[in-house]
């Protein structure tokens, strides 16, 4: 899917300063030189599945089914993967990757704190510096995750610059680069960014839909008809489609944060509300205003508050291969209610997006037809923030 | 109007950066004004832009003080139209692809030529992706000046190839600042540029000192600043032209001496 020059259609490309230009060029090389060495491959299969619990669960969700009277849901449960999320596939291979290449600093940005998280835990088990940097509002949004990556031995930087969430993280994080590029590896939490992390991001996602593919075909004897994930960058929702982007029976549907609807200020949708820009490295779609200045958005969830979209996405969305839908703050909280309630799943605020779509859609479905959504993480970080959201003061 | 390779006919050159609208567009006239009195060969004029991923903190406060004073590229365009009135001095635009991008490149460079403008500098815009704005600038006669870094090495020939206007090279690793001590073998950057190049080349990135600028220039053919002018906008906001032109009075008079 990714052209020689890292472009998928016309998205994607480098678009960074001429300093980080040689590391780029050295990770690409890096990458195509371990992604089919059995070794390596070994190693990284080795750590997926005994250190990350891999491969995750295909759950059949039979009480959502009956509930919502339609399609039969399948959740795949990478909520249940070591660190709480499908970030962890993407962080030991570009860890192991980085340590094959000789660097012992792994820096990332984080939103959530799910992305730091795993490459906190990344670090300490291969024995790898780690500094992760966090917008100042999200370090007060996600306070668990902090002292998390605290205690796995990374040292937590709060960025103050711009809106102080994830857009300025990961600006800062490029600049930390800039300076440390000999020792250091950017370990680059979503399928964004310059070539080669992209495509990099998404092979080490793909294992998402290469799994589904297999357990659905075991359970069902079929493919789904859609398959559901939320989209911020949009790591877990393109490794959730890759595999099924050749089955054009198969629905891809990411879903995007629309905060408090598409038609405020107070979005983060980008497909939906932004256009054709150049930013963070890659061109693709961003929220941004006439003169080109990226916008300030805003969503419930820090995990999808990026006024950007990966690049093969954009494309997704071009062809017409993938859908992109906007879903609110105030559905997302009912979708996070409802799996907690309906099959004792508490989701995270992020993957809520993607429930919410699927319970707009199942009961308008053949009960013959089958959902896959993906559960990208777990729901307790968001605990806090949700009781606050329905006016009710719990400290952590 | 002078071209780009004229700032650098008037012994070695001292390039000024300031950033448009900090603290509002009456005060960059001036201080634009003021620099090139005193003696700024060229003047890089920087579009602000939301999220600055090259610059250090200094530049980024002035991004933002220039943005939260509502300044848009519209209203840049106006000032540099004012300012060719009576000021000749070769001006670039410093900013970000996606604010050329965003207006329209083909809108945005004919407007540069419209209006005056010899050059951009777009640090994120690496030799593999000057294609994107390359055909356009040269349609309009703007100048597409590339930057040279010290993790360049084995790119610095291919880069001075196809440089125009001038080259900018970037003194140390990292993000805009100044700094104590600059630690990068520059001169051997300067060699290769010289061997595949015949355009000047300026040196940019911590410098703020007279005797930085000199020791920069005397390997290359003139020095940047940036940091150390914003520096003044943030301490004296409205009154910082006056002392724009003393500083760089001070900075053009040690390069004057300098072979």
């Amino acid at each position: 899917m990714t052209n020689p020059n890292g472009r998928f259609g016309s998205h994607g490309g480098q678009y960074i300063p001429e300093t980080l230009m040689n590391a780029v060029i050295e990770l690409e090389e890096a990458y195509n030189r371990y992604k089919n060495d059995p070794a390596f491959n070994r190693e990284l299969s080795e750590l997926f599945n005994e250190y990350a619990g891999r491969p995750s669960r295909l759950y059949f969700a039979e009480k959502m089914t009956r509930s919502l009277g339609g399609a039969k849901i399948y959740l795949k449960r990478e909520d249940l993967n070591h660190t709480g999320s499908h970030k962890i596939n993407n962080v030991l291979g570009q860890a192991l990757l980085a340590k094959k290449i000789g660097k012992t600093r792994l820096i990332a940005e984080t939103g959530a704190g799910q992305h730091g998280v795993a490459t906190a835990t990344a670090a300490a088990l291969l024995d790898m510096e780690c500094v992760v940097f966090m917008g100042e509002e999200d370090t007060i949004r996600q306070a668990l995750n902090v002292y998390r990556m605290r205690l796995l031995g990374a040292e937590v930087v709060p960025v103050k610059s711009g809106t102080a969430t994830l857009k300025d993280a990961v600006s800062e994080a490029m600049r930390e680069w800039t300076s440390h590029i000999a020792d250091t590896h950017y370990c680059l939490g979503s399928v964004m960014g310059p070539h080669p992390f992209p495509t990099i991001v998404r092979d080490f996602q793909s294992v998402i839909s290469k799994e589904i593919r297999e357990q659905i075909l075991a359970k069902e004897g079929k493919l789904p008809d859609a398959v559901i994930a939320c989209v911020g960058g949009g790591s877990n929702a393109i490794g959730s489609f890759y595999h099924f982007i050749e089955d054009r029976n198969v629905k891809l549907i990411g879903c995007e944060a629309a905060g408090r609807g598409i038609d405020t200020f107070e979005t983060a949708a980008t497909i939906n509300t932004g256009r054709a820009g150049i930013f963070h490295g890659m061109k693709s779609y961003f929220c941004q205003d006439e003169f080109g200045q990226i916008a300030p958005v805003y969503s419930i969830s820090a995990g999808l508050d990026y006024p950007g979209i990966g690049p093969e996405h954009a494309y997704l969305h071009d062809t017409g291969r993938a859908e992109y839908v906007p879903v609110t703050d105030d559905e997302a909280v009912c979708a996070f209610e409802y799996l907690s309630k309906t099959e004792g799943i508490i989701p995270a605020i992020e993957s809520a997006h993607a429930i919410a779509h699927a319970m707009k859609i199942a009961p308008k479905m053949d009960q013959e037809q089958i959902i896959v959504i993906t559960i990208s993480g777990r729901g307790d970080k968001d605990c806090a923030a949700i009781a606050r959201y329905r006016g009710e003061d719990i400290h952590e | 109007m002078n071209n780009i390779r004229s700032a650098f006919e008037n012994g070695k050159a001292f390039i000024a950066f300031i950033t448009c609208g900090d603290p509002d567009l009456e005060t960059t006239a001036a201080a634009v004004r003021a620099a090139v009195e005193n003696g700024a060969d060229l003047i890089e004029l920087g579009i602000p832009f939301s999220d600055p991923t090259a610059e250090g903190p200094v530049i980024q406060g002035a991004n933002l003080r220039a943005l939260n004073g509502g300044v848009t590229t519209d209203k840049i365009f106006s000032l540099v139209k004012e300012l060719r009135q009576d000021v000749t001095t070769p001006f670039v635009f410093m900013t970000y692809a996606n604010v050329i991008f965003s207006y329209g490149t083909e809108r945005f460079l004919s407007t540069c030529r419209d209006i005056g403008i010899n050059g951009v500098i777009l640090p994120d815009l690496p030799f593999e992706e000057k294609e994107e704005f390359l055909s356009a600038c040269h349609a309009y006669n703007v100048d597409l000046i590339s930057l040279i870094a010290p993790t360049s090495e084995n790119r610095i020939a291919m880069i001075a190839k196809e440089a125009e206007g001038f080259l900018y090279i970037v003194s140390s690793l990292g993000v805009t600042g100044m700094r104590n001590e600059i630690k990068t073998d520059l001169a051997s950057i300067v060699e290769v540029v010289r061997q595949n190049t015949d355009i000047p080349c300026a040196i940019g990135f911590g410098i703020s000192t007279p005797e930085q600028a000199q020791k920069m220039a005397k390997i290359s053919d003139g020095a940047i600043v940036g940091s150390a002018i914003i520096k003044l906008l943030e301490k004296y906001g409205k009154d910082a032209p006056e002392y724009i032109g003393e500083y760089v009075k001070s900075m053009k008079d040690a390069l004057r001496t300098t072979a």
